[in-house]
């Protein structure tokens, strides 16, 4: 505890409100009482749509790359026994252990392993969606072993021993008087009189982790891509954090997915003009590293990669449903969603939340997330923005079809499916279903549609469409 | 069975019969239009960053104070290191090379590079020529970086040939920040939170 504990109000963690377990329709019920949660992530989607838009503009030729990198992805799925094995071998040429794990306790004792031997109790972390979908920290902890996270909104998250409710920004929910808070209360060493100036906690942090960079045995980071060609690994990042971690220790440990694959690095070209500009909204983030196995005299000696499947394979299964795993991790898709933007990433009950959550984590764990197909309008916005251009919608409506209600449901949702291939249609039949709406409409508040739709009304009370569909009333408020 | 041969199978399995997929359309720039003043638009995408721009390597004396301790690998161009600045040089292969402590008690870091493109405001570094290992570029709270106009392009496409591929690389695009508050960009966090660059025009 800090000096100032005590001092300043405790900042309740937003996930331990919502029960554990929960289905989406209560979860996200609970999420919608916690109106300044819905004030920070409106205000912080709404900065980020405004960047992303006005850069993503600046390229005439952002469809042309958008088309490049979907079927680049689509061709690192089809090829991806033979990719794995290319990186695998290449890595390994350049000093590298290639470790391969079928699932996250596999991978999580790698690393444990890994750090042991390395004769280290702790690891520095580069933020990882990859460690957090298995829990690393977690493990370590069980194991008697500490993680730290680096990337400041890792950090706030993890001193308010709360759940990242966001890909990119995992600490969104919080604004910046409540991450003071959280600072004064949690962080041992907080300057005295610390403010809420972003600047002032960023200096905060900096303070705070300088000492353990720079005595770290071992790091554990995740990647953005694995190029099949080079054997080499790519992590984007704002901070230098990660910098820190893929530099200074003697050990590194990346856990990569497997879908992270790109076959050359000149695919590079592509990736790193459309990955920042769609998830923080610049022309390039301040810091790429890219390493290849390891290099005498120069980062860490002792080079590891997980390669991790944890899923990934029965995913590749489905035609329609592999597509999810081009994604990218931008967090574009959950920014310019009206539905994440009201529930908060902690409703979905997964680390992947917003639209690439609901249909991607039915997938990794099938049977444990049925109810999150449903966690959506269909209004289109996420596949317009995708980077990939993963038709998220196609994807919704396919898993509905195939979740566990099929029986009822099939007829309308193989329509829904013929008219989403084509827009025109698709708007055309957003206005039919605003006209079979209007006997809900007489209080200008859907609360409950027979089911399906019961799914989706249940948990919100919204001002649903009457005059003009989703995306129509999604466009005019971004004016 | 491995883990190793029990994915690789799985893998095989899931794409039975899922054919090839199609060539990847590759109809996007691989440059910018000719008439691009691509120097310009490096500075203004860099002003943009808030790092601070000079031309012509004297201007090195005015960037680093008298006395200032300043890492610089040791192939640096004895011609950049000029003024007052104490030059400490930084060999990797050096038996006892300088540790994180040594490299903490630095004010500032220079070295050169390998790439710059404009549209994007990047610097990259790789290991090469005047760029020294990349613990000296990140440790020290302060970068200038050398770029001679023959190494900046306009378009990242025009870049990545130019860089050694497997070589440890760093891009850089501006000085270490965050926009994890409110996704604000705030400037200054673990990296080097001073970026100066020199621009070498002939
Ligand atoms: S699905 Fe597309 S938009 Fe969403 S995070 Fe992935 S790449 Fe980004």
């Amino acid at each position: 505890m800090s000096a100032n504990a005590g001092t300043v109000p405790e900042v309740v963690p937003s996930s331990s409100l919502i029960p554990a377990g929960a289905k989406f329709p209560k979860a996200a019920k609970v999420a919608l009482g916690m109106p300044q949660m819905r004030a920070n992530l409106a205000h912080a989607t709404g900065t980020i749509r405004e960047k992303r838009a006005k850069v993503a503009g600046e390229l005439d030729d952002w469809e042309q790359l958008r088309d490049a990198a979907s079927a680049i992805k689509a061709d690192v799925q089809h090829r991806m026994p033979e990719l794995a094995i290319e990186f695998e071998r290449k890595a390994t040429e350049a000093g590298a252990t290639v470790h391969w794990a079928r699932d996250g306790v596999e991978a999580n004792a790698i690393a444990a392993r890994i750090t042991r031997e390395a004769g280290a109790d702790e690891v520095v972390k580069v933020k990882s969606m990859a460690t957090q979908e298995i829990e690393l920290n977690e493990f370590f902890e069980a194991q008697g072993l500490r993680a730290w996270e680096t990337d400041l909104a890792e950090l706030i998250v993890q001193l308010a021993e709360d759940k990242p409710s966001h890909i990119l920004v995992p600490a969104i929910h919080y604004n910046r008087t409540e991450i003071r808070d959280i600072f004064r209360g949690k962080m041992i060493d907080a300057p005295t009189g610390l403010t809420d100036d972003p600047a002032a906690l960023a200096e905060a942090a900096r303070l705070h982790l300088r000492k353990r960079f720079l005595s770290a045995k071992v790091a554990v980071s995740g990647a953005n891509f694995a190029v099949a060609e080079t054997g080499s690994l790519v992590v984007v990042e704002s901070e230098g954090n990660g910098r820190m971690c893929l530099t200074m220790p003697e050990t590194l440990i990346s856990i990569v997915g497997i879908e992270k694959l790109l076959p050359t690095f000149t695919d590079l070209e592509v990736f790193m003009q459309l990955l920042p500009r769609s998830s923080t909204g610049e022309r390039m983030n301040p810091y790429t590293s890219i390493w290849t196995g390891a290099t005498d005299g120069d980062g860490p000696k002792d080079v590891h990669i997980i390669l991790l499947d944890n899923g990934r394979t029965d995913v590749l299964a489905d035609e329609v449903g592999r597509q999810a795993l081009s994604c990218i991790r931008c967090s574009a898709c959950l920014n310019v969603c009206p539905v994440y933007e009201r529930t908060g990433g902690h409703a979905y009950g997964h680390v992947y939340p917003g639209p690439i959550g609901a249909i991607l984590a039915p997938q990794l764990e099938p049977g444990r997330h049925d109810d999150l197909p449903y966690a959506s309008s269909l209004c289109g916005a996420c596949y317009e923005v995708c980077p990939v251009k993963i038709n998220i919608p196609e994807v919704l409506v396919h898993l509905r079809q195939e979740g566990p209600h099929q029986a009822g449901e099939k007829a309308a949702m193989g329509a829904a499916k013929a008219v989403m291939a084509r827009p025109k249609l698709w708007r055309a039949a957003l206005g039919a279903a605003r006209f079979f709406t209007r006997p809900w409409r007489n209080k200008g508040y859907m609360r409950r549609l027979p089911w399906p739709g019961s799914k989706w009304t249940v948990s919100r009370d919204m001002p649903m469409p009457p005059q003009e569909s989703f995306r129509d009333w999604w466009k005019e408020r971004e004016r | 069975m491995s883990a190793r041969e029990d994915i690789l199978n799985r893998m095989r399995r899931s794409l039975e019969g899922a054919g090839e997929a199609a060539e990847a359309p590759r109809e996007y720039r691989r440059a910018l239009a000719g008439d691009t003043e691509v120097v310009e638009l490096l500075i203004d995408r860099l002003v943009d960053y808030k790092a601070q721009v000079h031309h012509g390597i004297e201007s090195i004396a005015d960037i680093l104070d008298e006395g200032q301790p300043v890492v610089v690998p040791a192939d640096l161009p004895q011609e950049w290191r000029v003024g007052e600045a104490i030059f400490i040089e930084d060999d990797p292969l050096d038996p006892e090379p300088m540790d994180a402590d040594d490299l903490d008690a630095m004010d500032a870091v220079l070295t050169g590079c390998a790439a710059a493109v404009a549209v994007s405001g990047t610097i990259m570094l790789d290991t090469g020529a005047a760029q020294g290992r990349r613990a000296i570029t990140l440790v020290p709270d302060h970068h200038v970086i050398v770029v001679r106009r023959d190494q900046i392009v306009g378009h990242l496409a025009e870049a990545l040939p130019r860089l050694s591929a497997t070589s440890p690389q760093t891009w850089i695009s501006g000085p270490s920040a965050t926009s994890d508050i409110e996704l604000q960009r705030v400037e200054g966090v673990h990296g080097p939170r001073r970026l100066d660059v020199v621009i070498l025009d002939d």
